[in-house]
């Protein structure tokens, strides 16, 4: 329960980062993806099933704002958790290089699914243009972010274990 | 603590189920367009008022960074603005004159209801849309202001754009530069219809949208005439100012032009908006 909630608080403070502070912050129009970070971070660990949950939920956040197609979103988070799952057992909390790789990797497959069915199948062909004025700006200030909030949510996870592994050995 | 249930449903199946989930809103909000439902008002009040908060701190941050601009520039302007100041006041006596003769003629000819002045609710951005791709933002305004979905919002005099989302206490707007909006406008100098889509990357490159679908065979439309939405829109009130034609040119098939136009809006530093409280389907109605 604790856990749940402390996710939930996080994806809540991300999405509102995202959308006020980072927008007054944005460089050349382009702000960086929390959501993805949060996302992908939990995905590898805490594995495929957390990753399920907390990129739909993280998804469900973004499309009920987003005037969109309900349910886009979510379908896209709830899988790019699921694939960073794959990872877990592959990561180390000491080693930030996977971290990158794979938040990098999500944050780009997450902006190509967006240009394939947004713009590709609306005649937007210029697909080099949106990738050095959209996708990569977004890349590298997301990345940038990364180095911070990635240190953040990983010292929270690595505590709410600490408890957690604290009170299940009470009842042993 | 926990149960631990005997039976645990793996990751491969919840992903499957989830995804129908989300197929079927997704299905469900194109053929009926509606989305969240009661989603919306708890999702309201959990956000909107965190993001009014914080908004003001990134509102105040953003106009710290104006003040370094530096006195000199500020100074010039000043002066430039005088000047405008008494053109304008010079140029508003006549329109008062104009107006006044005009007002007189129009209930000459019982038009005065042709334009009907718009209901209106003001209200402030507090949050922009998540995304890079899109240009949306949240306003903190919603039904319980009589706000709702296919209002136009307008700034100064401008569109902004159309109400998308609406909740009890905030709602989404997505705004005509968005790469996916289209509007049906008109040159209001010769009242030739055009189309009006947004575009990503003219609006990064050079600030303006795109127009398409031009008839105009008396090549009588210039650079710089005003383009307002049509009468025949489904969504936008009539003769709301969207911006001026910047470039033009004609197309292959020489019968239609197509250009760009600089919206009238600045959409990069929208803080205030008014929501038009009429919609256009409810007008055609009564």
């Amino acid at each position: 329960m604790r856990r749940k909630i402390t996710v939930f608080l996080i994806l809540i403070m991300c999405y509102l980062l995202q959308t006020t502070v980072f927008q007054s912050l944005a460089f050349a129009g382009i702000s960086p993806n929390l959501m993805i970070i949060a996302v992908s971070a939990f995905g590898f660990m805490r594995g495929k099933k957390e990753g399920i949950y907390i990129g739909f939920l993280a998804g469900v956040i973004l499309d009920i704002f987003g005037g969109g197609l309900f349910g886009g979103n979510a379908l896209l988070y709830m899988y790019i958790g699921y694939c960073n799952g794959y990872f877990r057992k592959m990561f180390y909390p000491e080693d930030i290089k996977l971290p990158m790789l794979l938040i990098a990797g999500s944050d780009i497959c997450c902006n190509l699914v967006i240009y394939f069915f947004m713009f590709l199948f609306r005649g937007r062909f210029e697909f080099l243009y949106y990738l050095g004025y959209v996708i990569l700006p977004e890349l590298v200030y997301t990345m940038l972010i990364t180095i911070f909030l990635y240190v953040i949510i990983l010292k929270i996870n690595q505590r709410l274990e600490m408890i957690e592994k604290r009170s299940a050995g009470r009842f042993v | 603590m926990k149960r631990k249930s005997k039976f645990v449903l793996p990751p491969k199946y919840i992903l499957m189920i989830l995804t129908g989930v989300c197929v079927i809103a997704m299905l469900v909000s194109f053929t009926f367009n509606i989305s969240g439902g009661p989603l919306h008002t708890v999702a309201g009040y959990v956000f909107v008022p965190m993001q009014e908060g914080i908004n003001t701190v990134g509102t105040w941050m953003s106009s710290q960074a104006e003040k370094f601009r530096n006195l000199k520039e500020v100074t010039a302007e000043n002066e430039a603005l005088k000047e405008q100041v008494d053109k304008l006041t010079a140029e508003l006596n006549t329109t008062n004159l104009e107006q006044y003769e005009l007002e007189n003629l129009r209930e000459l000819f019982e038009l005065d209801q042709k334009y009907p002045s718009y209901e209106k609710v003001a209200a402030n951005v507090i949050g922009k849309g998540g995304s890079n791709w899109f240009s949306t933002f949240t306003i903190n305004k919603g039904t319980n202001d009589g706000i709702d979905v296919d209002m136009n919002v307008i700034a100064g005099s401008g569109l902004v754009g159309i109400v998308t989302e609406v909740g009890a206490n905030y709602a989404t707007v997505t705004s005509i530069i968005t790469d996916t909006s289209q509007v049906s406008g008109m040159v209001s100098t010769t009242s030739d219809n055009l189309i009006v889509n947004g575009s990503l990357k003219n609006m990064n490159e050079n600030m303006v949208i795109e127009f398409s679908n031009l008839n105009d065979s008396d090549n009588e439309v210039g650079i710089g005439d005003p383009v307002v939405t049509s009468y025949i829109s489904d969504q936008y009130q009539q003769g709301i100012l969207i911006g001026y034609i910047s470039t033009m040119e004609t197309d292959a098939n020489n019968l239609t032009k197509s250009g760009t136009i600089t919206p009238a809006v600045d959409f990069e530093h929208i803080e205030e908006v008014l929501v038009i409280l009429d919609k256009k389907q409810k007008a055609e109605n009564e």
